[in-house]
C-alpha cells in the first residue's frame, strides 16, 4: 500500500530525511524507534504534507498514487491519518463540528452523500465508547482544555471516525499513563484489520506490549538502518541505542 | 475656510429655518448653538488624535442631497421587510433614512405602540413625541452628546430633524426586543443625519437591536446619534447589526449613563460596509453598575472599520468587560482605540478589556489602542490587544483530517468570533448571527437571509 523510496526531506534548509526506503503493506504494523532528533516525526509530517517541510528527491506512492503530490486534505481523504505528536487546540471549534465537516469531507470525496444529523450523532457515540472518551468531551472545543491522556484519546477517536488505511501513531505513548496506554492501545487494536496498516512512532517498548508490531525499524539521523522483527524492540529497550551506532562504525 | 464644510454651512444659512420648522421645538433649543460649533471645528480630521486612522471628513465632500424639507419616500418597508429570524418576534420600527417611517397601511406600527403605552411607554417618532412630551424629552434630549467635544456631533445636533424614542417607565419590563431597522433608500447619493433617544426608568428593562441596511446602491452617509439613560437597577441591551453595501459611510455615536446598580450589555457587529466609525462612551455613575460591551468587525476589500470607545468608571464598585475582535482580509482596515477611565473614587472598580484580531491577509491592517487609566488604588484592571494570523497549525491539523483548505479557514474565522456571538443574549438572534457570520466568511452574504431590504 505505501512505497516509500530515498526519501529526503528539508525543514528551514536543513535536511532531516537522507534518504528513507520503507515498504508498508496492507495488515501490517511498523514500528518505528530511534534517538531523538533522529527524524521520526519528519517522517510522519512529511508524510501527511505539512508544508513547514520540503520534500527534495525521493518518491512516496500510496496504492499507486504519488502521494506527495497530494494536499494534506486528499491525503487524508485517500485514508493516510496521523495521530499527532502534540494534538492542536482550536478554541471555539466543537469537536461534534469539526468530525461532522471532516467526515462529511471524506463521504464528498468517495461521492456520498453527507450523513444525516442523526447518523453521524450515533457514529459518534459508537466511536467514542473505543477510547472510553467522555460525553462532555465531544461538546467542547476541539483539544482544548483536554488533559494529555484525553487529547490522545481524542486523536484515535478521530481515527476511528475517518477508518484510515494507513495510521501513523507519532509517539501516541508519549504524556500516558499506564491505564491511558492500555485504553489507547485497544483502540488502535479493535481498528486494525487485514486490509489496514499501522506505523507507530515510539520511543519505548512499552507501547509495543500492547501493540504489537510486524517489524521494527530503527531511525538515525534520517535513515532506516536497521530493521527486523519485534524483538528487536526488546533489545533497544535493553541496550539502548549505542551498540547500533557502533555498528555503523560510530 | 474649510472648503468641505462650506457647503454644509451654506446649507444651514441658506435653510436653517426650513430644518427647524420640520422638526420639534425640544430638538430646534440648542440647533443653533450647534451649528456654531460646528462652524468652529469643521468635521473632525485625522489631526484629531481621536480620529487619526479614520477619515471621515473627506466623506462629506461627495455632494449629498439632504431631505429637510421631510419628503417621503416611496416605499413601505413593512412590506418588503420580512425579517424571518425564527422566533426574534420584535417590535418592529423604521427609520427610512432620517425620518421615522409610519406605515399608511394603518398600522403594524401603531399596534405596537398601543400594546406599549398602556404600560406608559413611549415609543416612535422622536419628533412627534419631542412635540407631546416636551418636558420630558427636554430633560434628555441633548444632555449627554456633547456638541462641544466632537464636531460630528456638533453637525448632528444642527442638522438632525427626527430619529426614534424609547421611553421606559419605572419598573416596566418590555419582554420582546425592540427592532429598529435603518434603512437607506435614495435615488441619488443621500446623507442623513438622526437621533435616538433612551430613556429606561428605575427598574425597567429593555432590549434594542438596531439594523442598518441599503436599499440602493447610491453612495449614502448616516450620522446617528444615540443618547441612552439607564436609571437605577434598570437593565438595556443593545445591539447593532451593521450590514449594508461599500457605498455608505456609518457614523454612529453612542452615549450610554449608568445609574447605580445598572446593568448594560452593548454588542456592535459590522459584516458589510464602506467606512463604519463607532464611537461610544459610557458613564458609570453609580455604584454596581455593570457594563459588558463588545463588538465585532468582519472587513474585506476595502472596508474600514473603527471602533472608538470610552468607559468612563466615575463611581465606585462598578464592573466593566469589554471584548472587540476584527477579523480583516484584502485591503480591509480595522481601527481599535478602547479607553477605560477610572476616576480617584472609583475604588473597587472591576475593568477588563481585550482585543483580538485576526489579520488574514498580508495588505489587511489594524491600529490597536487599549488604554487605561487609573486614578484610584485598589481596582482589578486588566487589557490585552494581539493581533495575528490565521494558526497554521490548527490549519494543518484539520486538513490532516480531510477538510480542505478554505473550509478550514472559514472555521477558524468563525471560532475566532465566536465568543462576541455567545454575549447575545437572544437565543434566536445569536443562532442567526452565527449563521450570517459564517455566510459572511464563506462569501455568500448578501442580505440577511430572508429579509429582502438590501439589493446587491
Amino acid at each position: 500500500m505505501l512505497e516509500i523510496k530515498n526519501l529526503h526531506a528539508n525543514i528551514n534548509g536543513k535536511e532531516i530525511l537522507k534518504g528513507i526506503n520503507l515498504t508498508v503493506k496492507p495488515g501490517e504494523i511498523h514500528a518505528i524507534m530511534g534517538p531523538n532528533g533522529s527524524g521520526k516525526s519528519t517522517l510522519s509530517s512529511v508524510l501527511t504534507g505539512n508544508p513547514a517541510f520540503q520534500v527534495t528527491e525521493g518518491e512516496v506512492h500510496f496504492y499507486g498514487k504519488n502521494l506527495l503530490e497530494l494536499s494534506p486534505e486528499d491525503r487524508s481523504r485517500e485514508g493516510v491519518f496521523l495521530s499527532f505528536q502534540y494534538p492542536v487546540e482550536i478554541p471555539g471549534v466543537s469537536m461534534v463540528n469539526f468530525m461532522r465537516t471532516a467526515v462529511n469531507e471524506h463521504r464528498k470525496y468517495k461521492g456520498l452523500d453527507p450523513m444525516s444529523a442523526s447518523d453521524f450523532l450515533k457514529l459518534m457515540r459508537e466511536k467514542k465508547d473505543l477510547v472510553e472518551l467522555d460525553n462532555k468531551l465531544a461538546n467542547r472545543s476541539v483539544n482544548e482544555g483536554f488533559s494529555g491522556g484525553e487529547k490522545k484519546r481524542n486523536e484515535i477517536f478521530q481515527m476511528a471516525m475517518l477508518e484510515p488505511r494507513l495510521s501513523i501513531l507519532d509517539e501516541t505513548d508519549s504524556g500516558l499513563d499506564i491505564d491511558a496506554l492500555r485504553i489507547v492501545a485497544n483502540g488502535v487494536n479493535k481498528l486494525k484489520s487485514k486490509d489496514n496498516a499501522s506505523i507507530v512512532i515510539t520511543h519505548y517498548q512499552r507501547l509495543l506490549d500492547y501493540i504489537v508490531p510486524d517489524f521494527v525499524h530503527v531511525l538515525y539521523k534520517g535513515r532506516i538502518v536497521k530493521s527486523a522483527g519485534k524483538e528487536l524492540a526488546l533489545e533497544l529497550e535493553e541496550k539502548g541505542y549505542d551498540w547500533i551506532k557502533k555498528e555503523l562504525g560510530e | 475656510m474649510m472648503e468641505i464644510e462650506q457647503s454644509y454651512i451654506k446649507i444651514y444659512n441658506d435653510f436653517g429655518q426650513l430644518i427647524k420648522d420640520n422638526s420639534a421645538e425640544v430638538m430646534n433649543r440648542n440647533r443653533d448653538k450647534a451649528f456654531a460649533q460646528f462652524e468652529k471645528f469643521g468635521f473632525p480630521t485625522r489631526k484629531s488624535e481621536d480620529y487619526k486612522y479614520t477619515d471621515i471628513r473627506s466623506r462629506y465632500a461627495i455632494d449629498f442631497g439632504m431631505n429637510l424639507r421631510r419628503v417621503s419616500f416611496p416605499i413601505n418597508p413593512y412590506s418588503v421587510f420580512k425579517c424571518d429570524v425564527p422566533g426574534i418576534n420584535s417590535h418592529l420600527f423604521f427609520v427610512v433614512n432620517d425620518s421615522f417611517y409610519h406605515d399608511p397601511q394603518g398600522d403594524t406600527s401603531s399596534k405596537e405602540i398601543e400594546e406599549l403605552t398602556q404600560q406608559g411607554v413611549l415609543i416612535g417618532s422622536l419628533r412627534e413625541h419631542a412635540e407631546k412630551h416636551s418636558e420630558l424629552i427636554a430633560q434628555y434630549y441633548g444632555k449627554v452628546a456633547d456638541i462641544e467635544d466632537d464636531g460630528s456631533v456638533a453637525f448632528n445636533a444642527a442638522f438632525a430633524q427626527d430619529g426614534f424614542l424609547l421611553y421606559v417607565p419605572k419598573n416596566v419590563i418590555i419582554e420582546k426586543p425592540i427592532q429598529l431597522i435603518n434603512v437607506m433608500r435614495a435615488s441619488s447619493d443621500t446623507l442623513a443625519n438622526s437621533r435616538n433617544l433612551i430613556i429606561l426608568e428605575e427598574g425597567a428593562q429593555a432590549k434594542f437591536l438596531e439594523c442598518a441596511h441599503t436599499m440602493d446602491a447610491c453612495n449614502f452617509l448616516c450620522n446617528r446619534v444615540t443618547e441612552v439613560f439607564v436609571g437605577k437597577n434598570a437593565s438595556f441591551e443593545q445591539y447593532k447589526l451593521e450590514n449594508t453595501s461599500n457605498n455608505m459611510t456609518n457614523i454612529g455615536t453612542l452615549y450610554i449613563e449608568q445609574n447605580e446598580g445598572s446593568k448594560v450589555l452593548v454588542n456592535e457587529m459590522t459584516l458589510h460596509n464602506g467606512l463604519t466609525r463607532n464611537n461610544i462612551r459610557i458613564n458609570l455613575n453609580g455604584e454596581h453598575a455593570e457594563t459588558t460591551l463588545c463588538g465585532m468587525a468582519i472587513g474585506d476589500k476595502e472596508e474600514h472599520i473603527d471602533n472608538t470607545t470610552v468607559i468612563n468608571h466615575n463611581a465606585p464598585k462598578c464592573h466593566s468587560t469589554e471584548l472587540y475582535k476584527y477579523v480583516l482580509s484584502d485591503k480591509a482596515t480595522g481601527v481599535f482605540a478602547g479607553r477605560i477611565l477610572v476616576k480617584k473614587d472609583a475604588q473597587k472598580t472591576e475593568a477588563y478589556q481585550s482585543n483580538k484580531n485576526l489579520c488574514a491577509t498580508k495588505d489587511a491592517h489594524i491600529y490597536s489602542k487599549p488604554q487605561l487609566e487609573i486614578y484610584a488604588d485598589d481596582v482589578k484592571c486588566s487589557h490585552g490587544a494581539t493581533t495575528g494570523q490565521i494558526d497554521e497549525n490548527a490549519l494543518f491539523y484539520m486538513r490532516s483530517r480531510g477538510i480542505s483548505e478554505r473550509e478550514a479557514h472559514m472555521l477558524l474565522m468563525l471560532a475566532f468570533t465566536n465568543d462576541v456571538v455567545e454575549k447575545i443574549s437572544m437565543e434566536a438572534l445569536k443562532s442567526r448571527i452565527h449563521l450570517l457570520v459564517e455566510k459572511r466568511f464563506r462569501g455568500e452574504l448578501s442580505k440577511c437571509a430572508g429579509c429582502a431590504i438590501c439589493k446587491e
